[in-house]
């Protein structure tokens, strides 16, 4: 959390640094003339998960490929497992898993073949409390992959494809994981399958995961927190139901009454609720209060942001909203 | 364990299982006997022409050149194009993104165009022996030959590969490499003998790689007196050796710093792009 910064904010309970799996401070970033990050700050505890939020162009892909390694960053500090990426070595690499979206490698391997050739690389990275590499058969059991185990790769559907892209991106049992927008392109059961697999890897192998969707509704299910990035800085950082409080929207409440259909909007649901039962009693039926979602709070947002910096100066206002 | 060991070992098990999947692919195995097939039925209608100045037969002479020249083809193009493919559909950035799995990549990339340009020698060899008359096999200097012009080949034209390779982004601009190496074929003997050439085109020819293989071929399959025939009447082993051997540490020289370079370049939103490009080629 970025409140990690704030003088005030030391005492909250804040882990010891050897348990900060990311620890980016200030990360800028420019292609030629053009600054694409602005000083992102951000941080993750081991096995924490993270939903990097963000309308396209806003830097995403870029923080991604820099905290990767793939991609050299202009100035600020990172860390990813305590390494400077832009230096990382073998065995640095060797804690990471990458699972990107545009994979279409490896077509004419057979499935088994692949996991088996690519955990190779892992196994003189184990350690006495992570075994690697992930077991072939036990790994293409967990991503559902078994009965598809002697295919080629070009055979497999486009969701297959995508658990085959997962389990490449876990076979090293890798310590941080980072997820392209993992479940495009997948069915609802793939995609709940999907779920139980990232949170048995944040719960029981203390993976810590980083990924980034489009799809709010995943974004809640899966993170623990969520960071929305947009001109090139995090404009908001924390759990789900925080961000929604953030934002101060009304409460819809949606009931009926004699077979009428009625929708009010209302900052004070609950003074709201008091009178129309009082008034109405049981003649109130199917009754729905929906409070302001993730979805509203990140349009919200993003909307602040954007009109903020045609404005020049609502910016650092909500920069400092995220700062709590 | 030895991470680099490792590597090298798993890199050996890539080249072994890429050339299984490549030979039980019916597109690569097309591309692979349709040239050896064209190649031959050449030779089959040379066979009754004779090499200028001696009744040898001009197919059998043709055998060992375009073996040569095969070796080229694979050791050259193949490696570049299957970097180039490679680095479009991601499988590089997985190798970047795999402790080591540059290494392993590269060992198995040398695995499988190797195994791969060994077999087609055998592959034209092999039919070419049943019609062509004045091949010497029994012969112990020809495998002695054979045992040190192949390996030599390879080594000055797979590093070569890997750096067109590197250099070369877009599949389309392949025709840049293709091109003047069809020139050089035409200009380095490979069908016929270049002894009627302007002295200046037999000098280019002999600066590359393709004369001096088939010239090691030759000397290698054909019998000692066709030697005569040949530019300064000799087989030339130590230019041979010479010119494929400085071909060969240019591009031991070059391939690491090309290949370093083009791969610390790669990223998600590369592939992501040349993917796009890609698309837009085929819609």
């Amino acid at each position: 959390m970025t409140a990690v910064e704030l003088p005030g904010a030391v005492a909250s309970p804040h882990p010891p640094d050897e348990d900060l799996v990311l620890d980016v401070r200030d990360l800028r970033m420019r292609y030629g003339t053009v600054d694409v990050l602005h000083g992102v700050d951000l941080t993750a505890r081991r096995g924490e998960v993270l939903a990097l939020l963000g309308p396209n162009g806003a830097g995403k892909t870029t923080t991604i490929e820099i905290l990767e390694g793939f991609r050299l960053r202009s100035a600020g500090s990172v860390r990813v497992l305590g390494v400077d990426p832009g230096r990382g070595d073998e065995r640095w690499r060797a804690r990471i898993g990458v699972v990107l979206q545009s994979w279409r490698d490896h077509g004419k391997w057979r499935v088994r073949d692949l996991l088996a050739h690519l955990g190779d690389f892992y196994a003189p990275y184990a350690t006495d409390r992570i075994p690697r590499p992930w077991p072939t058969d036990d790994l293409l059991d967990t991503v559902g992959l078994t009965p598809h185990a002697g295919k080629r790769v070009h055979q497999l559907s486009g969701g297959q494809r995508r658990r085959l892209d997962v389990a490449v991106g876990i076979v090293g049992r890798p310590e941080l994981l980072f997820l392209d927008e993992p479940t495009v392109g997948f069915d609802p059961a793939a995609r709940r399958e999907f779920h139980e697999l990232v949170h048995r890897l944040a719960d029981l192998d203390e993976t810590t995961i980083l990924l980034t969707t489009h799809d709010l509704d995943e974004a809640e299910k899966l993170a623990d927190r969520i960071l929305i990035l947009a001109g090139g800085r995090i404009i908001a950082d924390g759990s789900p139901d925080e961000l929604s409080r953030r934002v101060a929207g009304d409460a819809e409440i949606r009931w009926t009454r004699d077979g009428e259909r009625f929708v009010h909007a209302t900052a004070d649901a609950t003074g709201f609720l008091r009178d129309l039962l009082r008034e109405h009693g049981d003649r109130v039926q199917e009754l729905e209060v929906r409070r302001a979602s993730l979805e509203d709070a990140y349009i919200t947002l993003v909307h602040e942001e954007e009109s903020g910096l045609r404005a020049g100066r609502a910016a650092r206002v909500w920069q400092q909203g995220s700062e709590r | 364990m030895n991470p680099t060991a490792t590597a090298v070992r798993a890199g050996v098990r890539r080249g072994v299982i890429e050339l299984r999947n490549t030979f039980t692919n019916a597109q690569d195995l097309w591309n692979y006997f349709f040239p050896t097939a064209v190649l031959l039925v050449a030779m089959f209608f040379m066979r009754g022409s004779t090499v200028p100045g001696t009744d040898f037969s001009l197919g059998a002479r043709a055998l060992p050149s375009t073996i040569g020249m095969g070796l080229i083809f694979g050791g050259l193009l193949g490696l570049s194009q299957q970097l180039i493919v490679d680095r479009e559909d991601g499988t590089l950035l997985r190798a970047k993104a795999t402790p080591k799995g540059m290494l392993g990549y590269l060992i198995g990339k040398i695995v499988l165009i190797s195994a791969v340009s060994l077999i087609g020698v055998v592959l034209q060899l092999t039919p070419g022996l049943f019609f062509l008359d004045g091949i010497r096999l029994g012969d112990a200097g020809a495998w002695l030959t054979l045992a040190w012009v192949v390996p030599l080949g390879l080594v000055a034209t797979l590093p070569l590969g890997a750096v067109i390779g590197s250099l070369i982004e877009n599949p389309r601009n392949m025709g840049l490499v293709v091109l003047p190496i069809f020139g050089l074929i035409a200009l380095s003997g490979i069908f016929y003998p270049i002894n009627g050439l302007p002295g200046w085109l037999q000098g280019v020819a002999q600066v590359f790689p393709v004369y001096w293989l088939g010239l090691g071929m030759r000397s290698a399959l054909l019998p000692a007196d066709l030697a005569a025939v040949e530019l300064g009447g000799s087989w030339r082993h130590l230019e041979t050796l010479g010119v494929l051997g400085a071909w060969a540490v240019l591009g031991l020289v070059l391939a690491p710093v090309v290949l370093r370079r083009m791969a610390r370049r790669e990223s998600g939103s590369r592939v992501a792009a040349r993917r796009e490009r890609a698309m837009q080629r085929v819609g």
